[in-house]
């Protein structure tokens, strides 16, 4: 059996999909108990945080993608307060944190340190969430990719800042509520129009690789890092990690409503090559953006005290606009 | 070999010879010919391994210095001014991490308004960072500190800044002994870092610390500082002996015995300061000069020592601390702490101006003869600035004072 090969099952959020039923070389890395576990349990993220998911999942790929060598250099942020209350830390990893805007420059530091001293086998990964990637490490992001350092970049965009408080971001969405974006007025929550993609950012840059992906899709994701961490020079994953905390959803339902965003085209999940989109990860099952705006408090007041179906109808354009332009429904229609 | 080049290009040299294997490299005058230099010498070949990146800004070099050195490279970076403080939450946490990254520091004026000439105001108002700070005299200084620098940094693992003033030196021509790569080498060891990223043996660098250990962190970084003290002067004393010169040290008093009257000063102007002192002691003055190279950490007992005997000191500011007056007289004033005496706080050639052997003849005199006050001005326009206080006052909307200085002049001539 090639590695290539297409596994033909679709993780339910249940206990149905089983890798155990898959030949061992096929299953994926979490499933695999003698995984290298970069980031241990004991930390103090909030229960079901998709960005301590989202960062485990893709550091055990690094590793095992490079044999364990792997540094991770953290932006400031959830990820980075949660792991590492002093005098404890949850990384089995070589870890450095500096500030909240310079993750990228950092890691391309470490990987200029790691070309001058021929280690070509130590690889480096950087990592933040959306705030300290889209907004303030923007800059630094921007050289990283321009100058092609040797540096495999995550954000995990839980869209918004979460760690001082959920505050917007320049990757928070229309219309969610947020401490700065409040549910009042007119027109609640964040404003539409304003904010960016990175991953198109990261495109126009015409770096060798930059994929989208979220924690529902755990193959994806492995895959996808595992694909980065064969090319070289500067590559850009963008993970979407739902924070319970911030999107006033179920701790049980990270999972589901990082899949609902997926499915309903509002966070189109592909893959780039040099600029250019390589494929996408059709939508299985076409689900409406109000099943995944429902479950969410964050978008509570489009529901209550009356439901704005024109907000909604704005944000269902939004994604049937993503859908379009990604090819999300290239091959069916599928029904929902 | 001694050579006529310019400060940029000794220190520049005298970097490579310290190999570097990681230089973090964006432009500011007058800081640009020592990176541009550099740039050429890894380029050619003389410096290597090293990496020689071009960033895209300087909160992005000091950033770039930080992961460098905590991978293990010995790392490089030389700014000025606006571009310091740029990377002022950067230069925080290279010290806070304890990483011996050297930077140079080509001395300039900070905005507004924009001034791209020579005074101290960008490393003053870093004095506080954790950062070691050198002042060089000259250009043979301004070298010399390099190799020593890297050697304390390592040692100590804090980050050390060589501060050079920005045009005077860096861009004077002079006479320089720029040292062999075979004396460099004798004299500074590799780069073994204390703590080191290494998938072998992973750490977490950068931890969140909350109150329970932060005050006591913090103490440490003091304590380290103080261990500078003893440092500085050992490093030096054994630069004497490898290259024969005197360059470095903590403190360089000049004249100081059985002086009345002392003055403190950092840096290039320090020649002045000299030679004046010189011609007033041909006239019989009894005054003496205290050059400051280690500013940061402050040798308080080193500077007592020289200046306790002192009827009264003049201290030349660089800078200014608005609203107080001085930073390097405050920091005096505590070594002092409990011994009479007069103390002048003068601040003279800001943002460029010359500092003239005339007006500080004229300073010292007046000094001596007691018609100083505590904070002075240097050569300062009195008519000028008492016209636009006067504008001031007469109107709530007054403007920027410096277009209102401008036409008040464009309109004298
Ligand atoms: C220069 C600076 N500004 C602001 C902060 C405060 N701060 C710390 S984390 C954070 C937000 C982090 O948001 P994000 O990057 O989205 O990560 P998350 O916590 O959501 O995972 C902010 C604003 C800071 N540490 N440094
Ligand atoms: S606030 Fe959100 S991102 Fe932060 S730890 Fe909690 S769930 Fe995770």
């Amino acid at each position: 059996m090639s590695a290539v090969q297409q596994v033909k099952f679709y993780q339910v959020g249940s206990h149905a999909a089983g890798n155990r039923l898959l030949a061992p070389e096929l299953r994926s890395d979490q499933a695999d108990p003698g995984r290298c576990n970069a980031l241990t349990s004991g930390h103090r993220a909030c229960q079901g945080c998709g960005e301590a998911l989202g960062a485990r999942y893709v550091l055990d790929a690094a590793q095992r993608a490079s044999g364990g060598k792997v540094i991770a250099v953290n932006a400031t942020g959830c990820l980075e307060v949660f792991s590492t209350p002093y005098p404890e830390t949850s990384w089995q990893l070589p870890w450095l944190h500096s500030l909240f805007g310079n993750a990228p420059a950092v890691a391309a530091g470490v990987a200029a340190a790691l070309r001058a001293k021929g280690r070509t086998d130590i690889r480096v990964v950087g990592q933040g969430g959306d705030g300290g990637t889209v907004d303030i490490g923007l800059g630094c992001l921007s050289g990283m990719f321009e100058r092609g350092d040797d540096v495999f970049y995550v954000c995990y965009d839980n869209e918004a800042y979460m760690n001082t408080g959920v505050q917007r971001s320049g990757a928070t969405p229309p219309t969610a509520r947020t401490a700065t974006t409040q549910a009042v007025g007119e027109d609640p929550g964040a404003p539409f129009g304003q904010g960016k993609s990175l991953p198109l950012i990261a495109m126009a840059h015409e770096i060798p690789y930059v994929a989208t992906a979220t924690v529902a899709g755990l193959r994806d994701l492995e895959a996808k890092v595992h694909r980065a961490m064969g090319l070289r020079g500067a590559r850009y994953l963008h993970v979407l990690v739902p924070c319970p905390l911030g999107w006033g959803t179920a701790s049980c339902d990270t999972v589901r409503i990082a899949r609902l965003a997926e499915q309903s085209g509002l966070f189109p999940v592909f893959e780039a090559r040099d600029g250019e989109v390589t494929d996408v990860t059709p939508l299985r099952r076409r689900v409406p953006v109000e099943d995944y705006l429902r479950p969410q408090k964050r978008y509570a007041h489009l529901f209550e005290p009356e439901v704005r179906t024109d907000v909604i109808a704005r944000l269902q354009r939004a994604a049937d606009r993503n859908i379009a332009r990604f090819g999300l429904l290239a091959h069916k229609e599928a029904s929902s | 070999m001694l050579k006529q080049t310019e400060g940029s290009r000794a220190v520049a040299e005298t970097v490579a010879y310290c190999r570097p294997e990681v230089i973090a490299a964006y432009p500011i005058s007058p800081q640009t010919h020592i990176v541009e230099e550099l740039s050429r010498l890894v380029k050619s070949g003389v410096l290597g391994p090293c990496e020689y990146v071009n960033v895209e800004s300087e909160f992005a070099a000091m950033s770039m210095c930080i992961g460098a050195s905590a991978a293990g490279a010995r790392t490089y970076t030389a700014t000025a001014s606006q571009g310091l403080l740029y990377m002022v939450e950067a230069l925080y946490n290279a010290s806070g991490l304890g990483l011996p990254i050297v930077m140079t520091v080509a001395n300039r004026a900070i905005g507004a308004p924009i001034n791209i000439w020579n005074d101290h105001s960008d490393t003053m108002s870093q004095r506080d960072s954790g950062w070691i700070q050198l002042y060089a005299r000259d250009n043979q200084e301004a070298a010399d500190l390099h190799p020593q620098a890297f050697r304390l940094a390592e040692e100590l693992s804090l980050p050390v800044m060589v501060c050079m003033d920005g045009f005077v030196l860096t861009h004077a021509w002079e006479r320089i002994e720029v040292p062999e790569q075979a004396q460099v080498d004798a004299f500074l060891p590799p780069y073994e870092p204390r703590q080191v990223l290494d998938p072998d043996e992973p750490v977490s660098i950068g931890a969140m610390v909350g109150p329970e250990a932060f005050t006591e962190v913090r103490y440490l970084a003091h304590a380290k500082q103080m261990r500078a003290l003893e440092a500085i002067p050992d490093i030096a004393r054994e630069f004497r002996q490898a290259f024969g010169r005197d360059s470095g040290g903590l403190i360089h008093p000049y004249r100081c015995e059985f002086a009345d009257t002392i003055v403190v000063a950092l840096g290039s102007v320090l020649g002045t300061v000299c030679d004046v002192v010189d011609e007033m002691r041909e006239a019989g003055v009894r005054i003496g000069a205290l050059g400051i190279t280690s500013f940061r950490p402050f040798p308080l007992e080193a500077v007592r020592t020289v200046l306790g005997n002192a009827q009264r000191v003049v201290v030349l500011e660089r800078a200014l601390a608005v609203g107080i007056g001085g930073i390097v007289s405050a920091n005096v004033r505590t070594a002092l702490s409990g011994i009479r005496l007069d103390g002048h706080t003068v601040v003279a050639g800001l943002g460029g101006r010359p500092i003239t052997k005339d007006s500080l003849h004229r300073l010292f005199t007046d000094a001596i003869a007691g018609r100083l006050g505590q904070l002075e001005f240097l050569d300062l326009d009195t008519e000028l600035v008492e016209r636009e206080l006067a504008r001031m006052a007469r109107t709530r909307r007054s403007g920027p004072s410096a277009e209102n200085i401008l036409r008040d002049l464009g309109s004298n001539r």
